[in-house]
Parts: C-alpha cells; structure tokens; sequence
C-alpha cells in the first residue's frame, strides 16, 4: 500500500510537472474564451451591417406593411422607378438586393414566378426572411379569395403548454426535459473527453518507462499490477486538478470578459436561435420559470445522480485506461499504438452517438437500455439516461456488469502488461497478446 | 559455507518453448557468483525468477533459509542488462524515489545518498535531470540505486556495459568491497576477462540448462589439460623435440622467447608427471620457460558451450 501510494504520487508529480501539463491547463480555457469571445465580438459585427432590399412590386399586391424591417434587414419600396432601372441602380449601388413581384394573371403563377437578385447568394436567414414576409401575403390574399375570414382566423390561435408528470407525480415539461439532457450529455461527454485525455496519458508513460528501459528496475521492486494501478490513479488525480482549475479559471473568466467586454453569455446562445426559441428562453429565464428550474433541479435525485456520476465516470474511466496501459505496454513506440487503439475508441464513440441521439429522444428505448448494460459504453449512455430517472434494478444490473468486466479486463490487462513491458523489438499481433494472456506467472 | 541462495529444479516455460530446464544452483553467502552463458540460454528468465518478476512454473527458491517471499524483494539489488532512469526526473528525487520502493524510508535513503555521491563525488548533479547527464554519469546514479538498500543479495547483469575503462575499474573495486563486507553477488556477463578478475564461482548455463558450476578454480582444474609451454635453450633443438615426442604429446606453441630457442607445448601421458618433463628438459639444456597452460574462463565456455552444442 505504501508503494502503491509512493506510485501514485510520483505520477501525479511528473504529469503535473510536465510543461505541456501546464501549458494545456492554464492556456486552453484562455483560448477557448478567447475564442467564444472572437465569434461573438464577429457576430455582432455582422449584425450590425443592415441588408437593405429594395423591391419592385408591378403585381400591386404587395405594401410596405408586408415587408416589415427587422434589425438587420431593411426594405425598400422602388415600384415607381421600374425593375430594369432598380436592377441597373442596385447593381451599381449600395443595396443589398432586388425582389421582383411580376404581375401575374394568378397568385399560383405569380408564387412561382417572383425573383430576387443580388450581389452574392444570400444566407439562410436573408432568403428566409423574405420568403416569409412573401409567403404570409400570398396565403392571406389566398384565403380571402377562398372565402375565409381572417379575423376569425386570428382569434382561433392558441397555444397549448401540456404538462408531464410521470406515474410518483413527478411534474416536468420540455424545459426540464431540455435540463436533463443537458445534465446527461456534459456528463456523458466529460467522461469521453476526460478517458481519451487521461487514457492516453496512461499509455504514453507506460511506453516511457520502456523507452527508457528503467521498467525492469521498478517491477523487480514492486509488482506489475501496483504500477499499473498507481499508474492509473496518479494520472486520474493530475486530471481530477486540471478540471477543477479549468472550472475555476472559466468561472474567473467569465466574470472577467462579461464585465470587461460587456459580454451576455445568454445573447450569445440566442444568437443562434430563430425568434420564436428566443423568445421562450428569454420567458423560460424570467421569473416564475427560473424559479421552477431550480426546483426541479432540487427535485432531482441529486444525491443519487452525484454519487452514479462518480461510480460510472471512474468505472468507465478506470476500464479503459487499463485498456490503454495493456496498448503501452505491448508497444515500443507510440506509432504503434494504431492498430490497438481503433477498438478501444470505437465503443466510445459509439456509446457518445447514442447518447447524442437515441438517448435524448427517446431514453427509454431498446437501444438506451441495451448500451447503458454494455459495460464499455454504459458509463457514457447510462450516465445520460439517468437523468430520466431509470429503475434501480436496471442500475443495479448496469453497475454490476461493469463492475465485473471491469475486473475482467483490468486481470487481462495487467496479464498483457505483466509479459509486455519486459517485450522489446517485434511489434506484438493480436496473436502476440493471446499469449501472453495464456502465460503462467 | 552456508548457501544465500538455493535455486532448486526451476522450470520456466513460455508457451512452448521452455527458458529453464530443471536448473539447480546454490551460490554461497559472501560470494562473487559468476552467471554465465550465451545469448538466449536463459540466465536473464533465471535472474527475473529470482527477482520475483515471474514466477517458475516448478522448482523452488530458497533465500537465507526462506521461501523466496515477495518481502524479500527489500533484500534484493538488482542492475538490470536493460536499464534506465526517468529521463526527465532529477537525480536526486529519482534516488529516493526508488529507495522508498525499496523499502527505505526518506530520511534514511537520504543520508545514504549523501555518503554514496559523497563517495563518487557526484553530489553537485543532485537537481540535474537524468537526460543533462552522461551515459556513464548514468550508469553511476544506477548502480548507487541498486546497491543503497544494503540488500543480502546483488544481481548484476553486464554490469559493466556503458562505463569506459576507468569508471569500469571502479565499479569493479566497489563490487568487491560490498562482497567482503558480505553481500553476495550474482554476476551476469559475457566478459570472461572480468570473471576471472572477479568472481569465486561460476555455473554456465546453456540452451535452458545449467551445464557446469563449481567454484572457479575446481573447474579449471577439472578442464585442465595437462599442457605445458616450454622454452629451452638447446644445442641440438631437433633432437629433443623428436624424443618428447617419443614420451609426451607436442604441439606447436606460438609464443617469444628473448633469444632463439625451441618453443613447444607440451601435453603430459598416462604415467607421466611434471617432474618427468622438466627433469628431462634440464638435462637437455637451459629451461628458460616452463608454465601450465590453466584454461581461461573464456577457454572454459567456449569449449563447454561447444561441447554442449555438439550433444
């Protein structure tokens, strides 16, 4: 135990210590703000250049009231000076684009027979915008003529907001469904990003105990498996510290650049967001909702989910940095490493695409439930469905699994390891690694 | 002389292919145990058996009177062929570090350290990292990592690989000091020049099996020839060298004498002795070199390892 502990420290020492170590954790949350900061400082700029569309409307059924400006379109009404003479002036000038309404003997004709020129191909949103405003003329024009009131019409909108609640009377809705996909996924992708860095930090200094050739003076003191293990460890402890200070350091920063540069995190998350999304967040974050968040943020099984975060982010996390010190230890070099990493990285990415997709829409389906019992992608898949509240047994057997082939494959490993960090020269088959696991002692 | 180590009938198999084959050896308490062998005959899967490393898949060893038990690694130095340090960890945390792993506390490694750099003179590269330093500056740290634990038993193998002549020397001269202070030692090489300079036993270990051991001087004595390198100033060189070899075996010899004599080796027949053949000489004219060819270490191996071959 007391080499184990020596091991550990001596890992978590040199990772630490490294300067790339440093590098990574105090430079990269700068560069990431720096350039969160960069697309939001671009995208106002862009937004402050206002489109100006002039259009020529010869079918007279269009007015000014159809075309309403918003903060980055405006338009323009050009009738009178003709469209050859618009398109000439547009061409020549400082507008955006032209839109010509042709005169058409009927609105289905005249719906497929509008233009819009312009200098270079409009984004989405322009086009949208038009289309939109066009669009809502032509359909209020058609329901007239068909003979239908639009101020009844009008006054037969309304909006339904279906409350959930689950069979224990549990309320939520599609805010706190959004919340527990949230909670699911950085959960779930933390666990991704913190396996490939740390595994691979695992695997790179097993290969530097052999590339040094210091290995064998290290297991004729201590056993194979203690190094693995402190290995293991040590590394997690150096990753546990780099995340906690880039939490610290983006919260620190966050502060910073949103007093310093005026920054609004939530405009920025907005920004990208049609009116109608914005607008419910906006309500969603005022008041009485915000309120409600909270709650049900406390009414979640916090206690629970904290301590399945901590099993399945270790479970997972410890699975496959064996996995990745059993890959160093059969290697000389890390270009070699290739061919064995493919299967360790497939299950991963794997278990992230169905918690990307499959878990969010549907938690509870076959394909959830069967990938949260696979043990190497049920630390990701489970970890995103517990939010959703899964049975206790299904936990239990998901826990189980991996907890048995996560000895399994720390004995296999360790086997592998045991035989390969004495192996120099050849570069190992997989036929290589099944013998060595048949190896006696 | 009681025996340290005691290595009974270990077998080692990989997969097929077997690395000991039912090999025995008993290296004496304050000894320099010569280990010797070609390439792949299995000395470094002994060495790593006994080092704990692997395990035999039969036989047993026995430590001062004990199963070998994994506390005994404390008891235990070993320099591996393969060495190394972190390249990037300094010199002197890199030396506590593996002292504590040897069981050593900090405190005590570190006195330890002082008296050992002190010796060496090599205290002023305590905060240098392994990679500032030499090959041979190196391989100094290494072998004071090995021997600071005062372990009962040293291993070394190819101890001398990667140190120049001098340092080499001094190496040599430490290990000597550490055996008559009563270490014991295992010593691993192909060097013959160094085995007959140092060790007081050997065992040759070929194709997986041991196939000689003994103390040095019994099996030179047991490979001796009875061959003698003769010099005499004669009158008539041809003469006495025809009735030699009416008496004993001749051979040509090839070495210089200072003036111009018959140069011959001479190997002794059934009935004859020493005696026969100097009193002989003597009478025939001026004996200006007589000395028995002792086979080498070298001599030793090659004609064992030969012979091993051949069966």
């Amino acid at each position: 135990m007391k080499k184990l502990r020596l091991i550990i420290e001596r890992e978590f020492i040199a990772k630490v210590r490294n300067k790339s170590f440093l590098i990574m954790t105090f430079l990269s949350p700068l560069i990431g703000v720096g350039m969160i900061a960069l697309v939001v400082f671009l995208m106002k700029k862009n937004d402050d250049k206002v489109k100006e569309i002039v259009y020529v409307d010869e079918s007279g059924l269009f007015s000014k009231e159809d075309f309403k400006d918003t903060k980055t379109i405006k338009y323009q009404d050009f009738t009178d000076l003709g469209f050859e003479e618009t398109k000439k002036k547009v061409e020549d000038g400082n507008h955006y684009g032209v839109l010509y309404l042709p005169k058409q003997d009927s609105l289905e004709v005249l719906a497929k027979s509008i233009q819009f020129y312009s200098k270079d191909t409009p984004g989405l949103n322009t086009i949208e915008n038009v289309e939109r405003n066009v669009n809502r003329r032509l359909r209020n024009l058609k329901m007239t003529n068909l003979g239908i009131n639009l101020e009844k019409i009008k006054a037969s909108r309304i909006s339904s907001d279906i409350k959930m609640f689950n069979f224990s009377g549990e309320q939520s809705s599609k805010l706190i469904n959004g919340l527990k996909i949230g909670v699911g996924t950085v959960a779930g992708y933390l666990l991704m990003m913190f396996v490939i860095i740390y595994g691979t930090s695992v695997m790179r200094s097993v290969i530097e105990e052999k590339t040094s050739r210091i290995i064998e003076v290290i297991v004729s003191s201590v056993k194979p498996f203690q190094l693995m293990l402190g290995k293991i460890i040590g590394n997690a402890s150096a990753g546990l510290l780099q995340f906690i200070i880039w939490g610290i350091l983006l919260l620190i920063l966050n502060v910073v650049a949103s007093s310093f540069f005026g920054l609004d995190m939530s405009e920025m998350q907005t920004a990208n967001m049609s009116p109608e999304q914005a607008e419910a967040l906006k309500q969603a974050a005022s008041g009485n909702k915000m309120q409600m968040i909270f709650q049900e943020i406390m009414k979640m099984p916090l206690v629970t989910l904290f301590f399945l975060f901590i099993f399945y982010f270790f479970g997972g996390y410890m699975l496959y940095s064996s996995l990745f010190a059993a890959i160093g230890a059969a290697v000389d070099n890390e270009t070699d490493t290739q061919q064995f990493m493919m299967p360790i990285m497939m299950p991963l990415m794997l278990a992230v695409y169905v918690g990307a997709f499959t878990v969010i829409n549907d938690p509870h389906g076959p394909v959830s439930v069967i990938f949260s019992h696979i043990p190497l992608t049920s630390p990701i898949v489970m970890l995103m469905r517990v939010p959703f509240g899964v049975a206790w047994w299904e936990i239990a057997i998901s826990m189980a699994l991996l907890l048995i082939t996560f000895l399994g494959v720390v004995w296999l490993a360790s086997k592998i390891y045991r035989v390969g960090i004495l192996m120099y020269g050849k570069k190992p088959t997989y036929k290589d690694l099944w013998k060595w696991i048949r190896y006696s002692g | 002389m009681s025996n340290l180590l005691e290595i009974n009938n270990v077998v080692k198999r990989y997969g097929d292919y077997t690395a000991l084959n039912d090999v025995s050896l008993h290296i004496p308490k304050g000894s320099v145990f010569g280990l010797l062998g070609p390439n792949g005959a299995g000395k470094t899967s002994l060495i790593r058996i006994i080092n704990q490393i692997t395990m035999p898949d039969a036989g047993e060893i026995i430590l001062d009177g004990e199963k070998l038990a994994p506390h005994h690694i404390e008891h235990i130095g070993y320099l591996p062929e393969e060495r190394g340090l972190y390249k990037s960890m300094k010199v002197g945390e890199q030396a506590l570090y593996l002292a504590q792993l040897k069981g050593l506390s900090k405190a005590e490694a570190r006195k330890r350290l002082k008296y050992w750099f002190d010796k060496f003179d090599i205290g002023a590269w305590w905060n240098k990292k392994i990679e500032e330093l030499s090959k041979g500056m190196a391989q100094k740290v290494q072998f004071i990592v090995t021997v600071l634990h005062q372990p009962k038993l040293l291993i070394f193998d190819e101890p001398f690989s990667g140190f120049d002549p001098i340092n080499a020397q001094l190496i040599a001269k430490e290990i000597l000091q550490l055996r008559d202070e009563g270490a014991t030692i295992i010593f691993s090489t192909h060097r013959m020049e160094s085995v007959e300079e140092m060790c007081d036993y050997i065992a040759l270990i070929n194709k997986s099996n041991k196939i000689l051991d003994g103390k040095l001087d019994d099996v030179k004595r047991q490979y001796r020839t009875n061959t003698f390198q003769v010099g005499i100033n004669t009158s008539n060189p041809k003469e006495v060298e025809a009735k030699l070899k009416e008496n004993f075996k001749v051979y040509p010899a090839d070495f210089r004498m200072l003036n111009d004599g018959l140069t011959l080796n001479v190997k002794l027949t059934q009935g004859n002795s020493a005696n026969d053949l100097l009193s002989y000489l003597t009478s025939q004219g001026e004996v200006q070199h007589f000395v028995e060819l002792i086979p080498s270490a070298n001599d030793i191996f090659i004609q064992a390892v030969g012979k091993n071959s051949i069966v």
